[in-house]
């Protein structure tokens, strides 16, 4: 009796056979990174500082009445956002730019996305240096609850790997998702409450930003345990749980079902 | 039932050869209304039929744009045909193009590592063979210097180390050997005559009807996707050189 490799390959479950790999293409994205300039790390940290101070400036004088310590909740809410919207950027070019390895040789197409989603965290994980050094200047408290931050983490990066996955099998075949997406992020971006407090939203609004948008769901999380101190409340850690469960499975399904075609377009 | 390591039924793979391919989503959105959405169908393999014991090696011969490497690719598992069934039990390593997946801003070092993870293998085990894979690659005084130094030749060697590193059950090389000079080429038809002598089994593409005869045992002659004859190598290549001539 003879095995029909087809059925057993493809599956998402094969990433674990290529754990090395992933390693390999995140310290990989690391290394060119940080080797390319001396100030490699250092960017990491200046930039969301910079761009904090921009937005600090512009947008102080309208919400600081009612924010309390404004750059905190400022950086917290960039910071994730950027980590969600850099690393889908990335892991949407991660057949595409691969094109002349996957038509040589056979690898889980999956890890790819991954690896840059991975890579997206690592450097997501590293820029909290500029949220230390914004909390130290600032002289704000720190919490106990800043212990949960992996638990933010995990949930935002599952997400981000699922919508990931989708948006890089779509750009195989759509090379224009690029454009779209930008459009799509800008929006998203306003939808975030990342420089205003939600609650000069509209009802409607509100309800629409606090339970459809995911990122705004990682956001807040990350705020309670870091900028207000307290336990995030149960049913954002379910509706955050679920929609990082969500995204992922469908990112995965879809993705899976069309590696197929690849070739075809790459 | 007789046992094969490779045993390929019916295969066909098509190709959409649409001289105008939509790639993005607003051209797509606006054939779609107007009703232009062309498939034009090309089919690089039709019906291709190959049964290859354990051990045998086979070379492939035909023409440009034959099919030879799409069925090369249909193997290794890069395309899956649109009609037909694969069988392939064993390791399969892939010579389709030498250094594939080397990323030139690394060093030859990190490329080792990089391109063996690509084939599967692990960390630790790439660990406990790099010593052999620099020894043959011959690159030893630049381990440590990005591969965008290297010349096309240096690629091809650093390719074929890792690649053949490890014996695979199948080996699969696509006119791989047309880079490198003379003693490297006769240093990879040695290590693929040894892996041969041990039990690999080789499918292989050359348009060097010599290196065919003096490397198979068996070969087959594509044409426009479909098998014109299977044989003995020196059967199918002798009838080759005769079909070429007139």
């Amino acid at each position: 009796m003879t095995l029909v490799r087809k059925d057993k390959s493809g599956g998402f479950l094969e990433v674990f056979k290529y754990k090395d790999l992933l390693i390999q293409l995140v310290s990989r994205d690391l290394k060119l990174k940080y080797r390319r300039s001396v100030l490699g790390y250092v960017w990491s940290i200046l930039n969301p500082l910079l761009i904090m101070i921009v937005m600090y400036v512009v947008f102080s004088k309208l919400f600081d009445r009612n924010i309390p310590n404004f750059p905190v909740y400022l950086l917290i809410g960039r910071t994730m956002y950027d980590f969600v919207i850099g690393a889908t950027n990335k892991a949407m070019d991660g057949i595409t730019t691969n094109a002349s390895l996957l038509k040589k040789t056979y690898v889980s197409k999956f890890m790819f996305p991954l690896a840059k989603v991975t890579s997206g965290m690592v450097d997501y994980v590293l820029s909290l240096g500029a949220l230390l050094i914004v909390l130290v200047f600032t002289q704000s408290p720190f919490y106990w609850t800043m212990l949960l931050f992996p638990i933010v983490t995990l949930e935002a990066y599952i997400f981000t790997c699922g919508l990931g996955f989708f948006l890089a099998q779509m750009h195989v075949f759509f090379r224009d998702t690029r454009y779209i997406y930008h459009a799509f992020t800008t929006a998203w971006m306003y939808a975030s409450a990342i420089f205003y407090p939600v609650d000069i939203l509209p009802d409607w609004m509100r309800v629409i930003v606090e339970y459809c948008n995911p990122v705004y769901i990682y956001i807040k999380q990350f705020r309670d345990i870091a900028y207000s101190g307290c336990l995030p409340s149960l049913d954002s850690i379910i509706l955050g749980v679920a929609y990082a469960a969500l995204f992922f499975v469908l990112g995965v399904t879809i993705f899976r079902d069309k590696q197929d075609k690849f070739i075809l377009y790459i | 039932m007789e046992d094969y390591i490779i045993d390929l039924e019916n295969i066909t793979v098509r190709f959409n050869k649409a001289n105008m391919k939509v790639d993005n989503l607003k051209e797509y959105v606006v054939r779609l209304l107007r009703r232009q959405l062309l498939f034009q169908e090309f089919i690089a393999l039709d019906g291709v039929n190959l049964k290859i014991k354990k051990g045998e090696a086979w070379g492939l011969v035909g023409t440009n744009g034959a099919g030879k490497s799409t069925l090369l690719k249909v193997v290794s598992r890069i395309i899956k045909p649109y009609k037909g069934t694969v069988n392939v039990n064993g390791t399969v390593a892939a010579l389709i193009e030498l250094g594939a997946g080397i990323d030139p801003n690394l060093s030859a070092r990190e490329n080792i590592y990089l391109n063996g993870t690509i084939l599967g293998y692990k960390k630790d085990f790439i660990a406990e063979r790099f010593d052999d894979i620099v020894e043959f690659s011959e690159l030893q005084d630049f381990l440590d210097s990005p591969v965008k130094n290297f010349s096309s030749g240096m690629k091809a060697r650093l390719g074929f180390s890792v690649a053949t590193s490890v014996q695979p059950d199948i080996l699969i090389a696509d006119e791989i050997l047309s880079v490198g000079d003379i003693k490297f080429k006769k240093k990879c038809m040695n290590r693929m005559k040894s892996m041969l002598s041990s039990g690999t089994t080789l499918l292989y593409v050359s348009h060097n009807m010599d290196s065919i005869k003096r490397l198979c045992d068996k070969a087959l002659w594509l044409d426009h996707g479909k098998p014109v004859m299977t044989g003995t190598a020196k059967e199918v290549c002798d009838a080759y050189i005769e079909k070429m001539k007139s």
